[in-house]
């Protein structure tokens, strides 16, 4: 077990004439060592994401009938989404004998120059961006329009989100059936 | 003429030191990188390009991607008063030894019919099989935790607490659980509240992009 072997060199006796046992030195080579250190450094520090989530601030209105608020024509435009990350939009207010003609589809490549375009023509305070999330919409096209929004540069209070009104939401259910969108 | 002899030297190097720094490196590395807090369920948020960071110790709603709520109460002294305040509110009959276990969770996502069962057995139900917090109109729980929150931060700036309430989704959340969770906010009279996203650089091009290089 735990015994020392003192019987190396066949009896070590000491007295002039006898060869004194090698001294082997401690120095042990580290270079392996120091190798081995950076490596792992190296791996960890190349394995470790910087995930650093961000947040975005939400600002909801008011439930309150009495301060609606009156958008103009002129100024508005409302953004529909859709599921399959389909956006519809239209400028003013649908007319029932123009619908084909306004109620327009387009995709979120597409959205971000429709607005910036819409915002040039259009004289900053009668601007309004009206934003209507169907029920098959997801979280992540509520947040990349808003997203948008802030892109664009639009002013905070010149968009807002609504509810959907039962003729866009017809509309889109027949523009998705004739797109083939299950 | 006498030779000079130049003493030859050795050529290795004492390695001890460069091993030194390398661990020391490693071992700061390893200690300062900070873990990532425990997470509900996996769930990857959108990108926006906002910068600020999302704040550590916060209240955190969750939306999975089936449209389940969960919510995560952040600091453990803040979390027994939300709690408690919910076992009166709500009249959950729950003992102290109960509340403390309940403490200990690190996420709640069960209605609260079913709190004290959950408390009583002695397994733990999984993350992907809680059912989660019911947040349909017709039975908004998520109104109620809201309330317990705002009861136990009473008191708080304004600014501070909105900074707090943190609403984290999965991309493939459906839009009316989002507006759910946006109504239970507005009953309880908060307009203000922010949304976890990861980080994105602003598009290079876009309007904000020319107005951040022109300023």
């Amino acid at each position: 077990m735990a015994e020392m072997d003192t019987s190396s060199g066949g009896g070590h006796k000491k007295g002039p004439g006898v060869k004194k046992s090698k001294k082997l030195s401690t120095r042990v080579d580290l270079t392996p060592m120091v190798d081995l250190g950076f490596l792992l450094i190296t791996f960890f520090v190349f394995t470790t994401t910087m995930s650093q989530s961000t947040a975005m601030n939400m600002n909801e209105p008011k439930d309150d009938s009495t301060q609606q608020m009156k958008v103009k024509n002129s100024g508005a435009m409302t953004i529909l989404l859709g599921k399959g990350n389909q956006v519809y939009y239209y400028f003013g207010q649908l007319e029932a004998d123009k619908l084909s003609e306004q109620f327009k589809s387009t995709n979120f490549k597409e959205i971000r120059n429709l607005i910036v375009e819409k915002k040039k023509k259009t004289n900053i305070d009668d601007l309004m961006y009206i934003i209507k999330s169907d029920k098959q919409s997801t979280f992540k096209n509520a947040i990349d329009i808003l997203d948008e929004m802030s892109i664009c540069d639009v002013p905070p209070g010149h968009y807002a989100e609504v509810d959907m009104t039962a003729t866009e939401q017809l509309l889109i259910s027949k523009t998705e059936e004739a797109n083939g969108l299950q | 003429m006498p030779k000079v002899k130049i003493p030859r030297k050795s050529t290795t190097i004492d390695m001890t030191a460069m091993c030194d720094v390398a661990f020391l490196l490693l071992s700061f590395f390893i200690l300062a990188t900070k873990q990532k807090p425990p997470e509900v369920l996996t769930v990857t948020p959108p990108a926006s390009i906002s910068a600020k960071a999302a704040p550590d110790k916060s209240i955190l709603i969750t939306l999975t991607k089936d449209g389940k709520a969960f919510i995560m109460l952040g600091d453990d002294t803040k979390k027994a008063d939300i709690l408690n305040n919910i076992n009166i509110a709500k009249g959950l009959n729950l003992s102290q030894a109960e509340l403390a276990k309940w403490t200990k969770a690190p996420f709640i996502g069960l209605p609260f019919n079913q709190i004290k069962a959950s408390l009583a057995s002695s397994e733990e139900i999984p993350a992907n099989k809680m059912p989660g917090i019911p947040t349909d109109s017709t039975n908004n729980e998520m109104v109620d935790w809201i309330q317990g929150v705002l009861k136990a931060y009473v008191g708080i700036d304004q600014r501070k607490l909105q900074e707090m309430l943190l609403v984290k989704g999965d991309n493939e959340t459906l839009y009316p659980t989002f507006k759910n969770i946006k109504q239970a906010f507005k009953k309880n009279e908060i307009y203000k509240f922010r949304i976890v996203t990861s980080g994105e650089a602003v598009p290079v091009g876009s309007e904000l992009y020319n107005k951040g290089k022109a300023n």
